[in-house]
Protein backbone atom coordinates (compact mmCIF):
# COMPACT_ATOMS: atom_id res chain seq x y z
CA UNK A 1 0.00 0.00 0.00
CA UNK A 2 1.15 3.48 -0.85
CA UNK A 3 -0.08 6.65 0.15
CA UNK A 4 1.13 9.81 -1.36
CA UNK A 5 0.71 13.57 0.07
CA UNK A 6 -2.74 12.74 1.55
CA UNK A 7 -4.28 15.64 3.29
CA UNK A 8 -7.47 15.81 4.91
CA UNK A 9 -9.47 18.55 6.69
CA UNK A 10 -12.00 18.10 9.04
CA UNK A 11 -15.08 20.44 9.07
CA UNK A 12 -13.99 22.87 6.15
CA UNK A 13 -14.37 26.12 6.05
CA UNK A 14 -16.32 26.18 9.48
CA UNK A 15 -14.94 28.09 12.84
CA UNK A 16 -14.30 24.26 13.53
CA UNK A 17 -11.86 23.71 10.50
CA UNK A 18 -8.96 21.14 11.68
CA UNK A 19 -6.03 20.22 9.40
CA UNK A 20 -5.93 16.43 10.61
CA UNK A 21 -3.13 15.00 7.79
CA UNK A 22 -0.34 17.39 6.09
CA UNK A 23 0.87 15.65 3.24
CA UNK A 24 1.44 11.83 4.35
CA UNK A 25 3.37 9.72 2.45
CA UNK A 26 4.05 6.14 3.62
CA UNK A 27 4.90 2.60 2.12
CA UNK A 28 3.44 0.01 3.41
CA UNK A 29 4.98 -3.45 2.76
CA UNK A 30 3.30 -6.53 2.95
CA UNK A 31 3.75 -8.59 5.86
CA UNK A 32 5.46 -5.88 7.86
CA UNK A 33 4.22 -5.31 11.29
CA UNK A 34 3.90 -1.67 12.07
CA UNK A 35 3.25 0.57 15.19
CA UNK A 36 1.71 3.74 14.46
CA UNK A 37 2.34 6.08 17.85
CA UNK A 38 1.51 9.55 18.41
CA UNK A 39 -0.06 12.20 21.21
CA UNK A 40 -3.78 12.08 21.16
CA UNK A 41 -5.13 14.09 18.39
CA UNK A 42 -2.06 13.96 16.40
CA UNK A 43 -3.81 12.01 13.43
CA UNK A 44 -3.83 8.46 13.89
CA UNK A 45 -7.49 7.95 13.79
CA UNK A 46 -8.00 9.46 10.52
CA UNK A 47 -4.89 8.08 9.02
CA UNK A 48 -6.26 4.62 9.26
CA UNK A 49 -9.24 5.18 8.28
CA UNK A 50 -8.26 6.60 4.50
CA UNK A 51 -6.12 3.18 4.62
CA UNK A 52 -10.12 0.95 4.12
CA UNK A 53 -11.47 3.89 1.99
CA UNK A 54 -13.76 4.64 5.04
CA UNK A 55 -12.44 8.59 4.87
CA UNK A 56 -11.84 10.24 1.32
CA UNK A 57 -8.18 12.31 0.97
CA UNK A 58 -8.83 16.05 -0.12
CA UNK A 59 -5.95 15.50 -1.59
CA UNK A 60 -3.86 12.79 -2.63
CA UNK A 61 -3.84 9.15 -3.79
CA UNK A 62 -4.00 6.01 -2.27
CA UNK A 63 -2.53 2.70 -3.78
CA UNK A 64 -3.66 -0.63 -2.52
CA UNK A 65 -2.00 -3.89 -4.92
CA UNK A 66 -1.16 -1.53 -7.37
CA UNK A 67 -4.65 0.16 -7.89
CA UNK A 68 -6.01 3.56 -7.22
CA UNK A 69 -8.36 3.44 -4.73
CA UNK A 70 -10.29 6.48 -6.00
CA UNK A 71 -10.42 5.55 -9.23
CA UNK A 72 -14.19 5.17 -10.45
CA UNK A 73 -14.62 2.16 -10.83
CA UNK A 74 -12.69 0.77 -8.11
CA UNK A 75 -14.47 -2.07 -5.64
CA UNK A 76 -14.16 0.32 -2.60
CA UNK A 77 -16.08 -2.40 -0.71
CA UNK A 78 -14.31 -5.12 -1.55
CA UNK A 79 -11.05 -2.98 -0.16
CA UNK A 80 -12.99 -2.80 3.26
CA UNK A 81 -13.14 -6.59 3.08
CA UNK A 82 -9.24 -6.59 2.49
CA UNK A 83 -8.24 -4.03 4.68
CA UNK A 84 -9.61 -4.50 8.14
CA UNK A 85 -10.25 -2.18 10.57
CA UNK A 86 -11.02 -2.58 14.30
CA UNK A 87 -11.91 0.51 16.04
CA UNK A 88 -10.76 1.45 19.38
CA UNK A 89 -14.20 1.02 20.91
CA UNK A 90 -15.62 -2.52 20.67
CA UNK A 91 -18.92 -1.15 21.79
CA UNK A 92 -19.46 0.63 18.38
CA UNK A 93 -19.62 -2.92 16.50
CA UNK A 94 -21.03 -5.36 18.97
CA UNK A 95 -24.82 -5.85 17.95
CA UNK A 96 -26.04 -9.80 17.95
CA UNK A 97 -27.65 -11.79 20.60
CA UNK A 98 -24.77 -14.00 20.25
CA UNK A 99 -20.77 -13.65 19.95
CA UNK A 100 -20.70 -16.41 17.48
CA UNK A 101 -23.86 -14.26 15.21
CA UNK A 102 -22.08 -11.07 15.54
CA UNK A 103 -18.81 -12.36 14.26
CA UNK A 104 -20.76 -14.15 11.10
CA UNK A 105 -21.69 -10.62 10.41
CA UNK A 106 -18.83 -9.41 8.35
CA UNK A 107 -18.64 -12.48 6.07
CA UNK A 108 -22.37 -12.99 5.75
CA UNK A 109 -22.18 -9.21 4.16
CA UNK A 110 -19.55 -10.51 1.64
CA UNK A 111 -22.38 -13.09 0.18
CA UNK A 112 -20.94 -15.72 0.82
CA UNK A 113 -22.48 -19.51 1.59
CA UNK A 114 -23.67 -19.92 4.86
CA UNK A 115 -21.41 -23.24 6.03
CA UNK A 116 -18.47 -20.84 4.81
CA UNK A 117 -19.67 -17.99 6.71
CA UNK A 118 -19.55 -20.32 9.72
CA UNK A 119 -16.14 -22.11 9.30
CA UNK A 120 -14.95 -18.81 8.72
CA UNK A 121 -16.21 -17.26 12.19
CA UNK A 122 -15.29 -20.21 13.55
CA UNK A 123 -11.93 -19.85 12.10
CA UNK A 124 -12.18 -16.35 13.15
CA UNK A 125 -12.54 -16.38 16.92
CA UNK A 126 -10.36 -19.44 17.41
CA UNK A 127 -7.81 -16.69 15.77
CA UNK A 128 -8.67 -14.57 18.07
CA UNK A 129 -8.08 -16.42 21.22
CA UNK A 130 -11.74 -16.56 22.07
CA UNK A 131 -12.62 -19.71 24.40
CA UNK A 132 -15.39 -22.03 22.44
CA UNK A 133 -17.59 -22.07 25.56
CA UNK A 134 -18.36 -18.16 25.14
CA UNK A 135 -18.93 -18.47 21.56
CA UNK A 136 -23.00 -18.80 22.29
CA UNK A 137 -23.32 -16.31 24.94
CA UNK A 138 -24.34 -12.77 24.41
CA UNK A 139 -21.17 -10.18 23.80
CA UNK A 140 -22.65 -7.52 25.92
CA UNK A 141 -22.14 -10.15 28.94
CA UNK A 142 -18.04 -10.43 27.83
CA UNK A 143 -15.23 -8.40 29.67
CA UNK A 144 -13.65 -5.60 27.78
CA UNK A 145 -10.65 -7.50 27.26
CA UNK A 146 -13.17 -10.51 25.77
CA UNK A 147 -15.06 -7.82 23.90
CA UNK A 148 -12.41 -6.77 22.01
CA UNK A 149 -10.90 -10.34 20.64
CA UNK A 150 -15.10 -10.42 19.79
CA UNK A 151 -14.31 -7.41 17.59
CA UNK A 152 -11.09 -8.80 16.48
CA UNK A 153 -12.01 -11.83 15.48
CA UNK A 154 -15.65 -10.19 13.90
CA UNK A 155 -12.84 -8.67 11.56
CA UNK A 156 -10.33 -11.18 10.57
CA UNK A 157 -13.73 -13.54 9.70
CA UNK A 158 -13.57 -11.75 6.53
CA UNK A 159 -10.10 -12.54 5.90
CA UNK A 160 -8.29 -9.31 5.45
CA UNK A 161 -4.83 -9.24 3.63
CA UNK A 162 -4.06 -6.13 5.93
CA UNK A 163 -5.17 -5.96 9.63
CA UNK A 164 -5.44 -2.56 10.98
CA UNK A 165 -5.81 -2.26 15.27
CA UNK A 166 -6.91 1.36 16.66
CA UNK A 167 -5.50 0.91 20.26
CA UNK A 168 -6.28 -2.43 20.91
CA UNK A 169 -4.97 -2.16 23.70
CA UNK A 170 -7.29 0.82 25.56
CA UNK A 171 -8.55 -0.01 28.94
CA UNK A 172 -6.78 -2.87 29.39
CA UNK A 173 -4.59 -4.04 32.85
CA UNK A 174 -0.92 -4.90 31.66
CA UNK A 175 -1.96 -8.95 31.65
CA UNK A 176 -4.92 -8.25 29.55
CA UNK A 177 -2.83 -5.67 27.52
CA UNK A 178 0.03 -8.23 26.55
CA UNK A 179 -2.04 -11.54 25.77
CA UNK A 180 -3.92 -9.33 23.04
CA UNK A 181 -1.05 -8.15 21.71
CA UNK A 182 0.73 -11.99 21.72
CA UNK A 183 -2.60 -12.84 20.01
CA UNK A 184 -1.91 -10.21 17.47
CA UNK A 185 1.38 -11.51 16.48
CA UNK A 186 0.43 -15.20 16.48
CA UNK A 187 -2.25 -14.07 14.24
CA UNK A 188 -0.41 -12.35 11.83
CA UNK A 189 2.20 -14.83 11.91
CA UNK A 190 -0.28 -18.06 11.05
CA UNK A 191 -2.37 -15.72 8.62
CA UNK A 192 0.64 -14.51 7.08
CA UNK A 193 -1.29 -10.66 7.31
CA UNK A 194 0.32 -6.91 7.50
CA UNK A 195 -0.54 -5.92 10.61
CA UNK A 196 -0.72 -2.29 11.63
CA UNK A 197 -1.12 -1.31 15.25
CA UNK A 198 -2.00 2.40 17.05
CA UNK A 199 -1.16 3.33 20.10
CA UNK A 200 -0.30 5.92 22.80
CA UNK A 201 2.18 3.99 24.47
CA UNK A 202 6.09 3.17 23.43
CA UNK A 203 6.13 0.27 25.44
CA UNK A 204 3.31 -1.63 24.19
CA UNK A 205 4.34 -1.83 20.61
CA UNK A 206 8.22 -1.61 21.39
CA UNK A 207 8.32 -5.38 21.74
CA UNK A 208 6.51 -6.48 18.77
CA UNK A 209 6.57 -4.40 15.57
CA UNK A 210 9.15 -3.51 13.24
CA UNK A 211 8.85 -0.64 12.25
CA UNK A 212 7.49 2.69 14.16
CA UNK A 213 5.75 5.33 12.75
CA UNK A 214 5.35 8.63 14.71
CA UNK A 215 2.64 11.24 14.05
CA UNK A 216 2.58 14.71 15.46
CA UNK A 217 0.05 17.56 14.25
CA UNK A 218 -1.02 15.68 11.17
CA UNK A 219 2.28 15.13 10.12
CA UNK A 220 4.69 12.05 10.11
CA UNK A 221 7.20 12.81 12.90
CA UNK A 222 9.70 9.78 12.66
CA UNK A 223 9.38 6.23 10.22
CA UNK A 224 11.55 3.66 11.00
CA UNK A 225 12.99 0.62 13.53
CA UNK A 226 12.19 1.06 16.91
CA UNK A 227 15.88 1.05 17.49
CA UNK A 228 16.00 3.78 15.14
CA UNK A 229 12.85 6.13 16.41
CA UNK A 230 14.27 5.60 20.07
CA UNK A 231 17.25 6.83 19.31
CA UNK A 232 15.47 10.38 18.84
CA UNK A 233 14.36 10.18 22.54
CA UNK A 234 15.00 13.90 23.13
CA UNK A 235 12.72 14.57 20.33
CA UNK A 236 9.86 12.25 21.34
CA UNK A 237 9.97 14.31 24.73
CA UNK A 238 9.28 17.50 23.42
CA UNK A 239 6.29 16.38 21.86
CA UNK A 240 4.53 15.03 24.33
CA UNK A 241 5.98 10.93 23.53
CA UNK A 242 7.93 9.15 26.37
CA UNK A 243 10.63 6.29 24.73
CA UNK A 244 10.41 3.12 26.76
CA UNK A 245 11.88 3.04 30.18
CA UNK A 246 14.52 0.86 29.32
CA UNK A 247 16.20 3.58 27.04
CA UNK A 248 16.51 5.94 29.81
CA UNK A 249 17.74 2.96 31.93
CA UNK A 250 20.55 2.23 29.05
CA UNK A 251 21.73 6.10 28.79
CA UNK A 252 22.24 6.66 32.34
CA UNK A 253 24.32 3.33 32.30
CA UNK A 254 26.36 4.63 29.30
CA UNK A 255 26.74 8.62 31.23
CA UNK A 256 27.94 6.39 34.43
CA UNK A 257 30.08 4.63 32.43
CA UNK A 258 29.53 1.37 31.90
CA UNK A 259 29.13 0.38 27.82
CA UNK A 260 25.95 -0.56 27.34
CA UNK A 261 24.18 -0.81 23.97
CA UNK A 262 21.90 2.64 24.03
CA UNK A 263 19.79 1.36 21.53
CA UNK A 264 18.31 -1.68 23.16
CA UNK A 265 14.71 -1.63 22.97
CA UNK A 266 13.16 -4.25 24.62
CA UNK A 267 13.99 -5.70 27.78
CA UNK A 268 15.79 -8.53 27.13
CA UNK A 269 17.98 -7.08 24.72
CA UNK A 270 18.73 -4.99 27.93
CA UNK A 271 18.92 -7.33 30.22
CA UNK A 272 21.70 -9.22 27.18
CA UNK A 273 23.75 -5.77 26.79
CA UNK A 274 24.46 -4.94 30.48
CA UNK A 275 24.96 -8.61 31.49
CA UNK A 276 27.86 -8.41 29.04
CA UNK A 277 28.95 -5.02 29.43
CA UNK A 278 29.07 -5.82 33.30
CA UNK A 279 30.67 -9.23 33.20
CA UNK A 280 33.44 -7.39 30.82
CA UNK A 281 36.72 -7.39 33.05
CA UNK B 1 -25.28 13.71 5.86
CA UNK B 2 -25.64 13.65 9.76
CA UNK B 3 -23.49 16.33 10.10
CA UNK B 4 -26.67 18.37 8.71
CA UNK B 5 -28.25 18.73 12.04
CA UNK B 6 -27.85 21.80 13.37
CA UNK B 7 -30.33 21.85 16.36
CA UNK B 8 -28.21 22.48 18.85
CA UNK B 9 -25.38 23.75 17.36
CA UNK B 10 -23.25 26.52 18.58
CA UNK B 11 -21.35 28.92 16.13
CA UNK B 12 -18.34 30.53 18.16
CA UNK B 13 -18.30 34.14 16.84
CA UNK B 14 -17.66 37.43 18.31
CA UNK B 15 -20.87 39.54 17.72
CA UNK B 16 -22.79 41.72 19.40
CA UNK B 17 -25.67 39.04 18.70
CA UNK B 18 -23.42 36.02 20.83
CA UNK B 19 -23.31 38.56 23.69
CA UNK B 20 -26.95 39.48 23.60
CA UNK B 21 -28.71 38.28 26.96
CA UNK B 22 -30.68 35.11 26.13
CA UNK B 23 -34.21 36.73 27.64
CA UNK B 24 -33.81 38.92 24.72
CA UNK B 25 -33.28 36.23 22.00
CA UNK B 26 -36.00 34.40 23.29
CA UNK B 27 -38.35 37.24 23.24
CA UNK B 28 -37.16 38.66 20.02
CA UNK B 29 -37.70 35.70 18.68
CA UNK B 30 -41.11 35.32 20.00
CA UNK B 31 -41.76 38.48 18.40
CA UNK B 32 -40.59 37.55 15.39
CA UNK B 33 -42.29 34.35 14.74
CA UNK B 34 -45.39 36.43 15.52
CA UNK B 35 -44.30 38.93 12.72
CA UNK B 36 -43.64 36.33 10.32
CA UNK B 37 -47.60 35.41 10.56
CA UNK B 38 -48.88 39.11 10.49
CA UNK B 39 -46.85 40.77 7.56
CA UNK B 40 -49.13 40.43 4.65
CA UNK B 41 -48.05 42.97 1.72
CA UNK B 42 -45.04 44.60 0.43
CA UNK B 43 -44.18 46.52 3.13
CA UNK B 44 -44.64 43.94 5.59
CA UNK B 45 -42.21 41.68 4.12
CA UNK B 46 -39.27 44.10 3.38
CA UNK B 47 -39.24 45.27 6.80
CA UNK B 48 -38.60 41.20 8.05
CA UNK B 49 -36.54 40.52 5.37
CA UNK B 50 -34.42 43.57 6.70
CA UNK B 51 -34.86 42.33 10.22
CA UNK B 52 -33.38 39.40 9.09
CA UNK B 53 -30.42 39.95 7.24
CA UNK B 54 -29.24 42.85 9.83
CA UNK B 55 -29.49 40.09 12.30
CA UNK B 56 -28.23 37.57 10.13
CA UNK B 57 -25.11 40.05 9.29
CA UNK B 58 -24.55 41.23 12.79
CA UNK B 59 -24.00 37.65 14.17
CA UNK B 60 -21.38 36.79 12.11
CA UNK B 61 -22.37 33.21 11.47
CA UNK B 62 -22.31 32.23 7.81
CA UNK B 63 -25.32 31.51 5.62
CA UNK B 64 -24.41 28.37 4.82
CA UNK B 65 -24.14 26.90 8.09
CA UNK B 66 -28.42 28.67 8.08
CA UNK B 67 -28.69 26.99 4.44
CA UNK B 68 -27.61 23.58 5.91
CA UNK B 69 -30.66 23.68 8.13
CA UNK B 70 -33.00 24.24 5.75
CA UNK B 71 -31.86 21.29 3.79
CA UNK B 72 -33.88 19.43 6.30
CA UNK B 73 -37.17 20.69 6.10
CA UNK B 74 -37.15 20.98 2.18
CA UNK B 75 -39.81 18.57 1.77
CA UNK B 76 -42.07 19.86 4.04
CA UNK B 77 -41.52 22.87 2.23
CA UNK B 78 -42.64 21.16 -1.22
CA UNK B 79 -45.59 19.72 0.58
CA UNK B 80 -47.29 22.59 1.53
CA UNK B 81 -46.36 24.85 -1.23
CA UNK B 82 -48.09 21.98 -3.35
CA UNK B 83 -51.26 21.85 -1.18
CA UNK B 84 -50.96 25.94 -1.01
CA UNK B 85 -51.01 25.75 -5.11
CA UNK B 86 -53.47 23.45 -6.14
CA UNK B 87 -55.84 23.42 -3.46
CA UNK B 88 -56.66 26.95 -2.93
CA UNK B 89 -60.11 27.83 -4.57
CA UNK B 90 -60.26 31.17 -6.56
CA UNK B 91 -59.41 33.00 -10.25
CA UNK B 92 -57.88 29.75 -12.30
CA UNK B 93 -54.31 31.21 -13.74
CA UNK B 94 -53.51 27.27 -15.57
CA UNK B 95 -56.04 24.35 -15.52
CA UNK B 96 -55.31 20.60 -16.33
CA UNK B 97 -57.78 18.17 -15.52
CA UNK B 98 -58.89 18.52 -12.62
CA UNK B 99 -55.90 20.07 -11.24
CA UNK B 100 -55.73 24.02 -11.61
CA UNK B 101 -53.70 26.61 -10.34
CA UNK B 102 -55.42 29.56 -9.11
CA UNK B 103 -53.69 33.03 -8.34
CA UNK B 104 -54.65 32.92 -4.70
CA UNK B 105 -52.97 29.56 -4.55
CA UNK B 106 -49.82 30.73 -6.46
CA UNK B 107 -49.46 33.98 -3.62
CA UNK B 108 -50.48 31.73 -0.78
CA UNK B 109 -47.91 29.16 -2.03
CA UNK B 110 -45.32 31.64 -2.08
CA UNK B 111 -45.87 33.48 1.09
CA UNK B 112 -46.06 29.89 2.97
CA UNK B 113 -42.74 29.28 1.60
CA UNK B 114 -41.10 32.66 3.14
CA UNK B 115 -42.69 32.32 6.07
CA UNK B 116 -41.13 28.82 6.51
CA UNK B 117 -37.86 29.37 5.15
CA UNK B 118 -37.74 32.86 7.34
CA UNK B 119 -39.14 31.05 10.59
CA UNK B 120 -36.29 28.36 9.96
CA UNK B 121 -33.22 30.92 9.31
CA UNK B 122 -34.34 33.38 12.08
CA UNK B 123 -34.66 30.44 15.02
CA UNK B 124 -31.22 28.79 13.37
CA UNK B 125 -29.40 32.26 14.10
CA UNK B 126 -30.60 32.38 18.01
CA UNK B 127 -29.43 28.84 18.45
CA UNK B 128 -26.48 28.85 16.14
CA UNK B 129 -25.17 32.33 18.34
CA UNK B 130 -26.34 31.02 21.70
CA UNK B 131 -24.94 28.12 23.55
CA UNK B 132 -27.75 25.96 24.53
CA UNK B 133 -26.40 26.70 28.27
CA UNK B 134 -26.93 29.82 27.97
CA UNK B 135 -30.30 28.99 26.14
CA UNK B 136 -31.81 27.08 28.39
CA UNK B 137 -30.77 29.49 31.32
CA UNK B 138 -32.65 32.42 29.43
CA UNK B 139 -35.86 29.98 29.41
CA UNK B 140 -35.39 29.22 32.65
CA UNK B 141 -35.49 32.86 33.93
CA UNK B 142 -38.22 33.33 31.28
CA UNK B 143 -40.72 31.13 32.59
CA UNK B 144 -39.65 31.39 35.61
CA UNK B 145 -43.32 33.24 36.80
CA UNK B 146 -44.72 29.47 35.96
CA UNK B 147 -43.72 27.99 38.83
CA UNK B 148 -46.10 29.81 40.89
CA UNK B 149 -48.64 27.52 38.95
CA UNK B 150 -46.54 24.54 40.05
CA UNK B 151 -44.75 23.79 36.03
CA UNK B 152 -41.18 22.60 36.78
CA UNK B 153 -39.82 25.06 35.40
CA UNK B 154 -36.61 24.04 36.25
CA UNK B 155 -36.78 20.45 35.63
CA UNK B 156 -38.00 21.00 32.24
CA UNK B 157 -34.86 23.34 30.82
CA UNK B 158 -32.60 21.35 32.79
CA UNK B 159 -34.43 18.19 30.71
CA UNK B 160 -33.92 20.43 27.86
CA UNK B 161 -30.64 21.41 28.04
CA UNK B 162 -29.41 17.69 28.65
CA UNK B 163 -31.61 16.86 25.56
CA UNK B 164 -29.31 19.50 23.62
CA UNK B 165 -26.13 18.88 24.87
CA UNK B 166 -26.68 15.14 23.61
CA UNK B 167 -27.46 15.75 20.01
CA UNK B 168 -23.92 16.30 19.07
CA UNK B 169 -22.33 13.66 20.89
CA UNK B 170 -25.00 11.33 19.76
CA UNK B 171 -24.51 12.31 16.32
CA UNK B 172 -20.84 11.53 16.59
CA UNK B 173 -22.04 7.95 18.00
CA UNK B 174 -23.95 7.13 15.32
CA UNK B 175 -20.89 8.47 12.87
CA UNK B 176 -18.53 5.91 14.78
CA UNK B 177 -21.07 3.02 15.28
CA UNK B 178 -21.85 3.41 11.27
CA UNK B 179 -17.97 3.03 10.03
CA UNK B 180 -17.65 0.53 11.94
CA UNK B 181 -20.40 -1.64 10.47
CA UNK B 182 -19.24 -0.56 7.24
CA UNK B 183 -15.81 -1.44 8.00
CA UNK B 184 -17.24 -5.05 8.28
CA UNK B 185 -19.19 -5.20 4.94
CA UNK B 186 -22.36 -3.50 6.43
CA UNK B 187 -24.74 -1.25 3.82
CA UNK B 188 -27.17 1.56 4.78
CA UNK B 189 -27.89 2.80 1.61
CA UNK B 190 -29.27 -0.10 -0.91
CA UNK B 191 -32.26 -1.81 -1.24
CA UNK B 192 -36.15 -1.68 -0.93
CA UNK B 193 -37.68 -0.11 2.22
CA UNK B 194 -37.79 -3.39 4.40
CA UNK B 195 -34.28 -4.40 3.60
CA UNK B 196 -33.26 -1.21 4.51
CA UNK B 197 -34.58 -1.27 7.55
CA UNK B 198 -33.16 -4.50 8.37
CA UNK B 199 -30.07 -2.99 7.85
CA UNK B 200 -30.55 0.00 10.33
CA UNK B 201 -30.98 -3.03 13.04
CA UNK B 202 -26.60 -3.24 13.20
CA UNK B 203 -26.44 0.74 13.96
CA UNK B 204 -29.24 0.90 16.36
CA UNK B 205 -28.31 -1.73 18.70
CA UNK B 206 -25.30 -0.10 19.60
CA UNK B 207 -26.92 3.46 19.76
CA UNK B 208 -29.93 2.49 21.97
CA UNK B 209 -26.94 0.73 24.20
CA UNK B 210 -24.52 3.27 24.12
CA UNK B 211 -27.25 6.02 24.75
CA UNK B 212 -28.86 3.87 28.21
CA UNK B 213 -25.00 3.68 28.79
CA UNK B 214 -24.59 7.60 28.36
CA UNK B 215 -27.81 8.74 30.72
CA UNK B 216 -26.85 5.86 33.64
CA UNK B 217 -23.39 7.27 33.48
CA UNK B 218 -25.10 10.97 33.61
CA UNK B 219 -27.75 10.18 36.47
CA UNK B 220 -24.56 9.10 38.37
CA UNK B 221 -22.44 12.06 37.74
CA UNK B 222 -25.43 14.28 38.61
CA UNK B 223 -26.09 12.32 42.24
CA UNK B 224 -22.13 12.46 43.19
CA UNK B 225 -22.56 16.08 42.92
CA UNK B 226 -25.85 16.44 44.86
CA UNK B 227 -28.36 17.35 41.99
CA UNK B 228 -31.11 17.73 43.99
CA UNK B 229 -33.62 19.75 41.13
CA UNK B 230 -34.04 23.41 41.62
CA UNK B 231 -34.65 24.62 44.86
CA UNK B 232 -32.36 26.53 46.19
CA UNK B 233 -29.86 26.28 43.12
CA UNK B 234 -27.86 29.44 42.57
CA UNK B 235 -26.19 30.04 39.45
CA UNK B 236 -22.53 30.57 38.70
CA UNK B 237 -23.56 33.52 36.22
CA UNK B 238 -26.63 34.62 37.18
CA UNK B 239 -28.01 36.05 34.07
CA UNK B 240 -27.42 40.25 34.41
CA UNK B 241 -29.13 42.81 31.85
CA UNK B 242 -26.40 45.25 29.93
CA UNK B 243 -26.87 48.36 28.23
CA UNK B 244 -26.73 46.41 24.71
CA UNK B 245 -29.74 44.56 26.01
CA UNK B 246 -32.56 47.48 26.94
CA UNK B 247 -31.22 48.80 22.99
CA UNK B 248 -31.66 45.43 21.69
CA UNK B 249 -34.93 45.26 22.92
CA UNK B 250 -35.76 49.16 22.05
CA UNK B 251 -34.99 47.77 18.45
CA UNK B 252 -37.50 44.79 18.49
CA UNK B 253 -40.33 46.84 19.90
CA UNK B 254 -39.67 49.05 16.83
CA UNK B 255 -39.65 46.67 14.72
CA UNK B 256 -42.96 44.92 16.13
CA UNK B 257 -44.39 48.31 16.03
CA UNK B 258 -43.65 48.88 12.45
CA UNK B 259 -45.12 45.41 11.10
CA UNK B 260 -47.95 46.37 12.92
CA UNK B 261 -48.26 49.64 11.30
CA UNK B 262 -47.95 48.14 8.14
CA UNK B 263 -50.11 45.74 8.36
CA UNK B 264 -52.52 48.44 9.37
CA UNK B 265 -52.12 51.33 7.49
CA UNK B 266 -50.81 50.06 4.10
CA UNK B 267 -53.48 48.72 1.67
N1 LIG C 1 -15.31 14.06 13.40
C1 LIG C 1 -14.43 15.05 13.61
N2 LIG C 1 -14.76 16.33 13.36
C2 LIG C 1 -13.88 17.33 13.53
N3 LIG C 1 -12.63 17.16 13.97
C3 LIG C 1 -12.22 15.92 14.25
C4 LIG C 1 -13.09 14.79 14.09
N4 LIG C 1 -12.42 13.68 14.43
C5 LIG C 1 -11.20 14.09 14.80
N5 LIG C 1 -11.05 15.43 14.69
C6 LIG C 1 -9.84 16.22 14.98
O1 LIG C 1 -8.79 15.78 14.15
C7 LIG C 1 -7.59 15.63 14.86
C8 LIG C 1 -7.05 14.23 14.72
O2 LIG C 1 -7.93 13.32 15.33
P1 LIG C 1 -7.66 11.76 15.43
O3 LIG C 1 -8.92 11.14 15.96
O4 LIG C 1 -7.15 11.26 14.15
O5 LIG C 1 -6.52 11.70 16.54
P2 LIG C 1 -5.84 10.43 17.22
O6 LIG C 1 -4.39 10.55 16.94
O7 LIG C 1 -6.52 9.18 16.81
O8 LIG C 1 -6.10 10.70 18.76
P3 LIG C 1 -6.39 9.66 19.94
O9 LIG C 1 -5.08 9.11 20.35
O10 LIG C 1 -6.98 10.53 21.01
O11 LIG C 1 -7.33 8.63 19.43
C9 LIG C 1 -7.91 15.99 16.30
O12 LIG C 1 -7.42 17.28 16.55
C10 LIG C 1 -9.41 15.97 16.40
O13 LIG C 1 -9.84 16.97 17.26
MG1 LIG D 1 -7.77 7.72 17.85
Amino acid sequence: MILDKVNYTYSRDTAYEKHALKDVSLKIEDGQFIGIIGHTGSGKSTLIQHLNGLMRADSGTIFFNGENIYDKDYDIRALRAKVGLVFQYPEHQLFETTVFKDVCFGPGNQKLPSEEVESRASEALRAAGLPEHLWQQSPFEMSGGQKRRVAIAGVLAMKPQMLILDEPTAGLDPKGRDEILDQVAKMRRDLHMTVILVSHSMEDVANYVDRLIVMNRGQVMLDGTPRQVFSHYKELEAVGLAAPQVTYLMHELRKAGLPVDVDATTRDEAKASILKAVARP
Amino acid sequence: MLRDITIGQYYPADSVIHKLDPRVKLFATLLYVISLFIFENWVGLSLVTLFLIGVIWLSKVPVSYMVKGLRAIVIILIITALFNLFLTPGTALVEFGIFKITREGLVSAVTMAIRLIYLILGTSVVTLATTPNRLTDGLEKSLGPLNKIRIPVHEISMMMSIALRFVPILVEETDKIMKAQIARGADFESGNVIKKAKNMIPLLVPLFISAFRRANDLAMAMEARCYHGGKGRTKMKPLKYKKRDGMAYLVIFVYFAAIILARVFVK
